[in-house]
């Protein structure tokens, strides 16, 4: 995500970390060092220079002269800048008093509009809210289609009286829509429209139209994070035309440096309530500007980590295998299961970036090799009941089979059932040691972080229940503290347990 | 003007003036549904823009032995699209050298970018004595136009191997598919006969879009049997068709994927092998927007590695964008721009034009 900005400032705080005082000219060329990073990161110049100037101004000020540790003050205040840009606290969409909330798309062609409504749909459906996706963009060739077949693959109906490519109104669409969702009582109302240039005049009259005809509750302005310079004058042109009540950043997987969520968040000062990561249609999440901003710092999302595995673990799975360990009768099968559990909580990649640190094992993330996992499952499952149960039995003929029926060679077989026994052995360790949250109590943690806030996190919040929040957020990230104290190793695809 | 060969067609041959030249124009503003025979009433101004020349280079046709195998080829330029006035100026009152530089970032030239071109101008206009405002205009066009020029610019489709196949490449939501749509409309308008290929076999109603485009520019479609078929099959059997049915070009679409995707881009890799075993690939375009800043660097890396990029096309530089990155896209990938997007309509792009495109930038309102 930000990570080339965290891996740029990390660089230049490399400097001054250390040193006891800093002169003006320390502050001058950091200042220097930081500007160029956000110019490489596409933030807008203009947004640059008001950084800039704030920035300099805390700096030479008594706060970082007088601090036992300037250089670390100084990252502090980058820090609290870079916070009051992107908004203090995660803002929530805001619900309409009588349904429907109307909820209206717009931006650039291509910024990501009618893939986001989708994924839209299916969060607000997981909200339990009953949504109705309109198709409002009649101008690019079979967009209409497009958003009819989201919106059957959410399980959400799409209101699409016009089958687009250039003809219809949208205007009367949007209408329509309210109506008949009004009629059939949907909560809420999604409307995609077409997307348009800033400066089409016709264009963003028609998008006004569209606001006109159905008063939306929120106008999410959605924004290609690799947008550029260019960032200022569409979120103007957005602003100043249809208006603007939030913001969603797409495309956050990318390897851009989202500068662009610095400029649009400072031009429009709308809110960014969320951020979409991928193209599934789960790639999606609130926008959490604190942790955006220690991401820009390279300080990790670890929260937004353990929430994404807190919705996909199974609970119940977790206890009985936390126990399993516990009574060393963990075998190759709960592997299996457990590695299946963890891919169910989506990409590999888009997990291990968010941890502490990753940035700078960034490349090796990329080269992290998804099907790697896809073969040691087909090793698990060429072994015997008996085999996967007790690994122990595995003797030179056994694993010549098993390397035969997954395709692979003896050597691949022996590195798993030795990364197994491994695991094992540390989790033995672990469990015995009574430390509960540290979860190293899955083999997954094993090479890494990854394991750490779940499982260690569902076992206390069992255990502990009450003694700590009920929000599972607030929770996680009263472990957090503890989760990251395994840090994650560097080698690549180690995460796993595995051999890249 | 670009020449290129294509296959020699009866109709090239017989084509007979008037009522050739002016179809194309008409075809374009009543959809090639309503095939209805060219008037005059086709508008002037599209009509300046859109003459085809083929009939004018019939004697260039290139005399090939009627007992070989090869096809008989000939040379053409294709229709001529200006950029026009879609590039929007840089400066909005007098160009003041000493803001050249921020001036210059904001159009996405990269802070290096900027630093050098500014550094550059001052020097040339103090060797000079330039002060006046047109004075440093002049001599800011012609350094960005010089250094932008390249020999490489013209698609590569003049080599006699047909059919020639482009493959058409970038992230989610560069252009890709609007690109092959117009593309696609500008060759057959220059008479050549074009299969599409829809191997964006991820994205909903990828293909459905596509499909709509072949419509507009009456071309046959080459589409996947299901969703999430393998892209390669589609386009080994886009570029199957094209050589079965004899046409000169075949374009593949391909899904969206963001360049860190490693998975994704091993599988364009893989679509590339798959084209290979048959034919030779002529030309692959990454499709880049010119809202997008530096990340495009990034992009064009990435997509070079794997994809063997040999152009770029650069979209949406009829918004308020620059697409000043394209400047350093060329020098230091050393890749070529070779056509750029100006708007959603099927006309509204042009090959890249160094000297129109600085023309542009340094225009007074």
């Amino acid at each position: 995500m930000f990570g080339n900005l965290s891996d740029r400032l990390s660089d230049t705080f490399k400097n001054l970390r250390g040193k006891g005082r800093l002169s003006s000219s320390d502050i001058d060329a950091t200042l220097r060092d930081i500007r160029r990073a956000l110019l490489e990161a596409d933030v807008a110049l203009e947004v640059v220079k008001d950084f800039i100037a704030a920035i300099r101004e805390r700096a030479l000020g008594d706060e970082v002269s007088k601090a036992l540790n300037p250089a670390q003050q100084v990252v502090q205040i980058v820090n609290d800048e870079l916070t009051k840009i992107l908004g203090k606290e995660n803002k929530r969409i805001q619900f309409a008093k009588s349904p429907p909330t109307v909820i209206m798309l717009a931006g650039l062609q291509g910024s990501g509009k009618t893939t986001l409504a989708g994924k839209l749909a299916k969060w607000l459906k997981e909200q339990n809210q009953t949504p109705l996706l309109v198709a409002a963009d009649l101008q690019r060739p079979n967009a209409v289609t497009q958003l009819q077949v989201l919106g059957e693959k959410v399980g959400v109906p799409v209101f699409a009286p016009e089958s687009g490519n250039g003809v219809g109104s949208p205007i009367k669409v949007a209408k329509d829509a309210i109506a008949h969702a009004k009629k059939a009582q949907f909560s809420v109302v999604i409307v995609d429209t077409a997307g348009r240039l800033g400066v089409d005049e016709e264009m963003m009259q028609q998008a006004i139209g569209i606001r006109d005809a159905v008063t939306p509750d929120e106008i999410l302005f959605v924004v290609d994070s690799m947008l550029g310079q260019d960032a200022v004058n569409v979120a103007k042109a957005f602003k100043d035309g249809v208006g603007v009540s939030g913001v969603v950043l797409t495309k956050l997987d990318g390897d851009s440096r989202g500068g662009a969520a610095l400029s649009v968040a400072n031009i429009t000062g709308a809110p960014i309530l969320f951020s979409s990561t991928g193209e599934d249609l789960d790639s999606f999440e609130p926008f959490y500007p604190e942790r955006m901003a220690s991401r820009i710092l390279d300080m990790g999302d670890v929260v937004s980590l353990i929430e994404q595995a807190q919705k996909t673990f199974d609970e119940e799975e977790s206890k009985k295998l936390a126990d399993k360990i516990a009574n060393e009768e963990f075998t190759l099968q709960d592997f299996l299961e457990q590695m299946q559990q963890l891919r169910k909580m989506g990409n590999m990649k888009s997990l291990l970036g968010m941890l502490p640190g990753a940035g700078k094992m960034k490349q090796q993330l990329e080269d992290f090799d998804e099907s790697e996992i896809a073969r040691t499952e087909a090793i698990i499952y060429s072994m015997t009941p008996l085999e996967r149960n007790g690994p122990k039995v595995l003797n030179g003929s056994r694993r010549m089979r098993i390397a035969k029926g997954a395709g692979t060679s003896v050597t691949e077989v022996n590195q798993l059932v030795n990364r197994f026994e491994q695991a094992a052995k540390v989790m033995k360790t672990m469990s015995k040691g009574g430390m509960p949250n540290i979860p190293g109590t899955n083999p997954v943690a094993m090479g890494g972080a990854v394991g750490g806030g779940y499982i260690g996190g569902k076992k206390s919040s069992k255990k502990k229940q009450g003694s700590k929040s009920g929000n599972p957020a607030k929770r996680a990230a009263e472990n957090q503290g503890l989760s990251i104290s395994q840090p994650p190793e560097s080698k690549p695809g180690s995460a796993f347990g595995l051999r890249n | 003007m670009f020449k290129f060969l294509k296959r020699l067609r009866g109709k090239d041959v017989d084509a007979s003036a008037p009522e050739q030249e002016n179809q194309p124009a008409a075809i374009i503003e009543v959809l090639p549904e309503l095939d209805v025979p060219a008037k005059d009433v086709a508008p002037v101004e599209q009509e300046a823009e859109t003459k085809t020349q083929t009939t004018a280079l019939k004697s260039d046709i290139v005399a090939n032995n009627a007992e070989s195998k090869e096809p008989d080829l000939v040379s053409v330029e294709l229709p001529k699209r200006s950029l026009g006035t879609g590039i929007r100026s840089l400066f909005s009152d007098s160009m003041d050298i000493d803001e050249l530089e921020d001036i210059l970032i904001l159009a996405d030239f990269g802070v290096e970018t900027a630093e050098e071109i500014a550094t550059e101008l001052k020097r040339e206009a103090n060797r000079q004595g330039a002060t006046t405002d047109p004075e440093l205009r002049l001599l800011l066009k012609d350094l960005l136009a010089k250094r932008l020029s390249r020999t490489d610019s013209a698609l590569n489709l003049d080599d006699g191997t047909l059919p020639y196949v482009i493959l058409v490449v970038g992230v989610n939501g560069a252009g890709k598919t609007t690109t092959i749509g117009k593309l696609a409309r500008w060759l057959k308008d220059g008479d050549w006969e074009v299969v599409l290929g829809a191997a964006d076999t991820y994205r909903a109603a990828a293909v459905d879009q596509l499909e709509t485009w072949a419509k507009r520019a009456d071309s046959p479609i080459v589409k996947p049997v299901k969703e999430g078929a393998d892209p390669a099959s589609v386009a080994y059997q886009t570029v199957e068709m094209a050589i079965r049915t004899q046409a000169d070009i075949a374009i593949i679409d391909t899904a969206g994927r963001l360049q860190n995707k490693k998975d994704l881009m091993d599988e364009l890799g893989k679509l590339r092998r798959a084209v290979e075993k048959q034919t030779k690939i002529s030309e692959v375009l990454l499709v880049i927007d010119a809202t997008n800043g530096q990340n495009a660097m990034s992009q064009a890396r990435a997509f070079t590695e794997v994809a063997e990029v040999t152009g770029i096309v650069m979209t949406k530089l009829d918004g308020t964008a620059k697409g000043g990155i394209l400047y350093a896209l060329q020098k230091e990938l050393n890749l070529p721009i070779k056509l750029v997007g100006v708007g959603e309509q099927i006309n509204d792009f042009a090959f890249f034009s160094p000297e129109e495109f600085a023309k542009g930038l340094v225009a007074k309102k």
